[in-house]
């Protein structure tokens, strides 16, 4: 009697939580393709506010992209070298160099971003050009990515893997084409689709990074989200929906993969 | 070239990148918020300034109260979709974690359609009720990006527990509250108290939802961004964000020695 | 080709002696087995003939008219079989086979060609597509020795190449290595902690004892003549007859023993199949466990030493627990050798 008590207030909590996450989500996108939100759907149903959104702040969902590519082959070249050399040296200056290339995931963006500003926000070039964003993104993702492959790799025995392979004659560099990306292939996977997620989601450090003339999806939201009407708001948020839960979906099933290998 | 010599090339960039964008600057943060006239005091000035002060008390208020509440639904709902199989399980576990990933603006926007003037709650109730710019509506946008993220750390912390331990426990006559308080909820603490800590850290430092929601009330990181862009007091904007920084990275190292992982994404 | 090593010796970065300085030459062709407990520091010889550890200073290493001291170890050309096998596991078995091949920069139809004909060689050819980790135990080992031989290497080099398998796969493979090395004609070392499976397959063993080689030779001359107490107790288990020595009599606690010679100074040893139980015995001593061993039975005697002496017994039948019995050992068998470890 008390299990199935138990059971059904479970249920019902977790129905409950699923209907908080899923109500408004379906509210925004139900708002971005009605005609008017305000008498409600049957005004009837357009796609107007999706070209809307479209003609205003096409721009803004480029750029994103355009960041988040560049985002992914800078971690890519920065991080699948690190990754692999801080588990060939696992030691206490890996670990606290590995700590504190994490500190992007505990300390706000907020602070990272003031932090870049005040340091770099006189260079006046390089402030307003668009690499001045890709930093911060690559600052906030970098760490991912390293997780992401460093977890791989040190679930396998890469050193004698790769004295295996030095044995047959390869060189260094030759184990890492050969042997270190191959093997360490899902971490790459999870950590590229992480860092791509990321990079169109993200907000806090653009926010501050960010100048008029280069507006991300993000922080057009907020704009949008300000001084638009509902149903255009609306209709951005529901083509962010598009771009991002086929990424998120995609990431958590890498994630899960690499894991499931690293274990 | 050696095997050393290359190990040490590999992890290069990665030296260079965060000397250039993340020690240089964060040095720089911290020398700023002694360029003041209060000099070193200004981190007084956090705690003796009521503004400041009573904005820290709330968002500490809030934080707490998201951690309580996503930890409590989240360990319900993850425990219950580790142990019971059904269709539809699937269904309700992306619900639960597609949003891990969603920006704290748009989260904004989605409790402004639940409590905001044209939004659910006050299209459906007689009278006027508008909570999402106040701090129930900062609380439920916390609670939105917290439960995903708690979520994942209890439920892989619950699929360690071995039933074995749930049955000695039965077969010895405890019973299910009993095996409750006494098998699982010990064997869960740990990641309990890690997700929980990463919950209360993220929601400190939350900009975007707050930024989308707080415009009648302010916690921290609101005070940072105003002042520093309206107010130009930036040594009182830095001091703050090192504050900020260093609780939250406490409380995710706390985190990170109780479980292991994080979980930390977006907000 | 040959293989000499002057004054080799390892200490690691925390003071740790891995290897003491030691000589090794083996012959063209040769088959040589370093043997030794875990910690002997016969894996670490072995790596640093391979190249994978630098020795310290004053170390040579020659390949032939070669000093390889300090050539990297891609550069060295030894094939090596490690003990988890460091199968590539992003590699199907032909790959992993060709690899090394593929780094000689060889053109595609040699290297087809040669791993072809190495896949016949260790009878891998219904596998070669299959990747590693849908292989057994003792399909992977050949594999790993199949990559290490492809390339034509110089030398063959085997960490424990049998350890990863269960017992009954192993004493079967012994001998199917022991065939495919000499199939191979090459100069090969390896490292073992089983004397069974050095005996049965190297032509000379070392065997080696806290960062020292102390004896070497063919496996008859370790059996028969060791040089030390500890080669005699690792090579066929020799028993320490622990008695008091007066000229050439053995006074033991289960009687008197005559010795081959003056035992002054040196301790006797015995083996188990030298040990009968007879009737005109000189000890007599107690029967304390029995064990059925198929052919014979292992018979362990207490009251004669400290220790259990145990005799391999050939019979019909074997004495109960508890029976008193005698036992004859003859002088020429006994084993007279001198304190401690004899270090070369």
């Amino acid at each position: 009697m008390f299990k199935s008590k138990i059971k059904i207030l479970q249920l019902t909590v977790t129905l409950a939580a699923c209907a908080f996450l899923l109500v408004p989500t379906i509210l925004s996108i139900l708002a971005g393709v009605t005609v008017n939100y305000f008498k409600g759907i049957s005004s009837g149903l357009t796609l107007k506010w999706v070209y809307k959104v479209w003609e205003l702040y096409a721009d803004s969902i480029f750029l994103s992209m355009w960041l988040a590519i560049c985002c992914l082959i800078v971690t890519l070249i920065i991080g699948l070298p690190a990754a692999y050399g801080l588990a060939r040296h696992p030691g206490r200056l890996s670990r606290l160099l590995e700590e504190f290339i994490s500190l992007p995931l505990a300390v706000p963006g907020l602070a990272l971003a003031l932090a870049l500003l005040q340091l770099y926000g006189s260079m006046k070039g390089f402030r307003s050009s668009w690499t001045f964003i890709l930093v911060g993104h690559v600052l906030y993702t970098l760490p991912f990515m390293v997780r992401s492959i460093l977890a791989v790799l040190a679930s396998m025995d890469l050193n004698t893997l790769e004295e295996g392979a030095a044995t047959l004659g390869a060189s260094p560099w030759q184990r890492f084409r050969d042997i270190v990306i191959p093997n360490a292939m899902p971490g790459i996977l999870a950590g590229s689709l992480t860092v791509v997620t990321l990079s169109i989601g993200e907000f806090n450090l653009t926010w501050m990074l960010h100048t008029p003339y280069l507006k991300t999806l993000p922080v057009g939201l907020a704009d949008s989200y300000a001084s638009m009407r509902l149903e255009i708001a609306s209709a951005y948020t529901l083509v962010f929906f598009v771009l991002i839960v086929p990424l998120l979906m995609a990431m958590q099933w890498a994630s899960a993969r690499a894991q499931r290998i690293a274990k | 070239m050696t095997n050393r010599n290359f190990v040490l090339a590999c992890l290069t960039p990665l030296f260079i990148f965060s000397l250039a964008f993340l020690a240089f600057p964060l040095i720089r943060l911290f020398l700023a918020s002694g360029e003041s006239d209060a000099g070193w005091t200004i981190y007084l000035d956090i705690l003796r300034k009521p503004r400041y002060l009573n904005t820290l008390v709330l968002t500490v208020v809030v934080s707490l109260a998201t951690t309580i509440a996503a930890l409590g639904v989240s360990t319900t709902a993850g425990m219950f979709l580790t142990r019971n199989r059904f269709r539809g399980r699937g269904v309700l576990l992306s619900v639960l974690t597609l949003p891990l990933a969603f920006p704290g603006v748009v989260i904004g926007f989605l409790i402004i359609l639940l409590g905001g003037r044209q939004g659910l709650v006050n299209q459906l109730t007689p009278g006027h009720v508008v909570f999402a710019y106040s701090a129930i509506g900062l609380f439920l946008g916390y609670l939105y990006f917290s439960i995903p993220r708690v979520l994942l750390t209890v439920m892989a912390a619950a699929e360690k527990l071995d039933p074995a331990l749930e049955e000695a426990a039965r077969t010895m006559g405890a019973s299910p509250y009993r095996v409750v308080v006494d098998v699982i909820l010990p064997g869960l603490m740990p990641s309990l108290i890690a997700s929980g800590a990463i919950a209360f850290a993220t929601a400190m430092g939350a900009f975007g939802t707050a930024f989308t929601l707080a415009t009648n009330i302010d916690v921290i990181p609101m005070v940072i961004y105003t002042e520093f862009t309206l107010s130009a007091n930036i040594a009182m904007a830095s001091a703050l964000s090192i504050v900020l920084g260093i609780i939250t990275w406490i409380l995710l190292l706390f985190a990170r020695s109780m479980s292991g992982s994080t979980v930390a994404a977006g907000g | 080709m040959t293989l000499r090593l002057t004054n080799t010796a390892k200490t690691y970065p925390d003071g740790t002696k891995a290897l003491m300085p030691t000589e090794l030459s083996v012959a063209k062709g040769e088959i040589v087995s370093l043997l030794g407990p875990s910690g002997c520091g016969k894996t670490t010889l072995l790596r640093i003939i391979a190249g994978l550890e630098n020795p310290d200073e004053g170390s040579e290493i020659w390949f032939d008219n070669d000093n390889v001291t300090s050539l990297p170890v891609e550069l060295r050309q030894v094939g090596m079989v490690f003990q988890s096998y460091a199968l590539f596991p992003n590699m199907s078995v032909r790959a992993n086979i060709g690899y090394g091949l593929k780094m000689k920069k060889l053109p595609k139809a040699e290297i087809e060609s040669r791993v072809t004909e190495v896949l016949e060689l260790c009878q891998l050819q219904k596998f070669s597509g299959r990747a590693t980790d849908a292989l057994s135990g003792g399909q992977r080992q050949r594999v790993a020795l199949a990559r290490a031989i492809a390339p034509r290497p110089r030398m063959l080099l085997l960490d424990e190449p049998l350890s990863a398998l269960d017992a009954a796969l192993r004493e079967a493979l012994r001998d199917e290595l022991a065939i495919l090395l000499r199939e191979f004609n090459i100069t090969a070392i390896f490292v073992t902690h089983d004397q069974d499976e050095a005996m049965a397959i190297a032509d000379r063993v070392a065997v080696m004892s806290e960062g020292h080689i102390v004896q070497s030779g063919t496996p008859e001359e370790l059996y028969r003549n060791p040089n030390s107490a500890f080669v005699a107790g690792f090579v066929g288990n020799a028993m320490h007859l622990n008695g008091k020595c007066d000229g050439k009599m053995l006074h033991l606690e289960g009687g008197a023993l005559v010795l081959p010679k003056d035992g002054a100074g040196q301790n006797a040893f015995i083996r188990a199949e030298s040990v009968k139980i007879d009737d005109k015995g000189t000890l007599s001593g107690q029967v304390e466990n029995v064990t059925f061993l198929g052919n014979h039975y292992r018979i362990g005697i207490k009251g004669i030493m400290p220790d259990t002496l145990i005799s391999m017994h050939s019979g019909q039948s074997a004495p109960k627990i508890g029976q008193t019995v005698k036992v004859a050992i003859r002088p020429e068998e006994i084993m007279l050798l001198p304190e401690g470890v004899n270090k070369n």
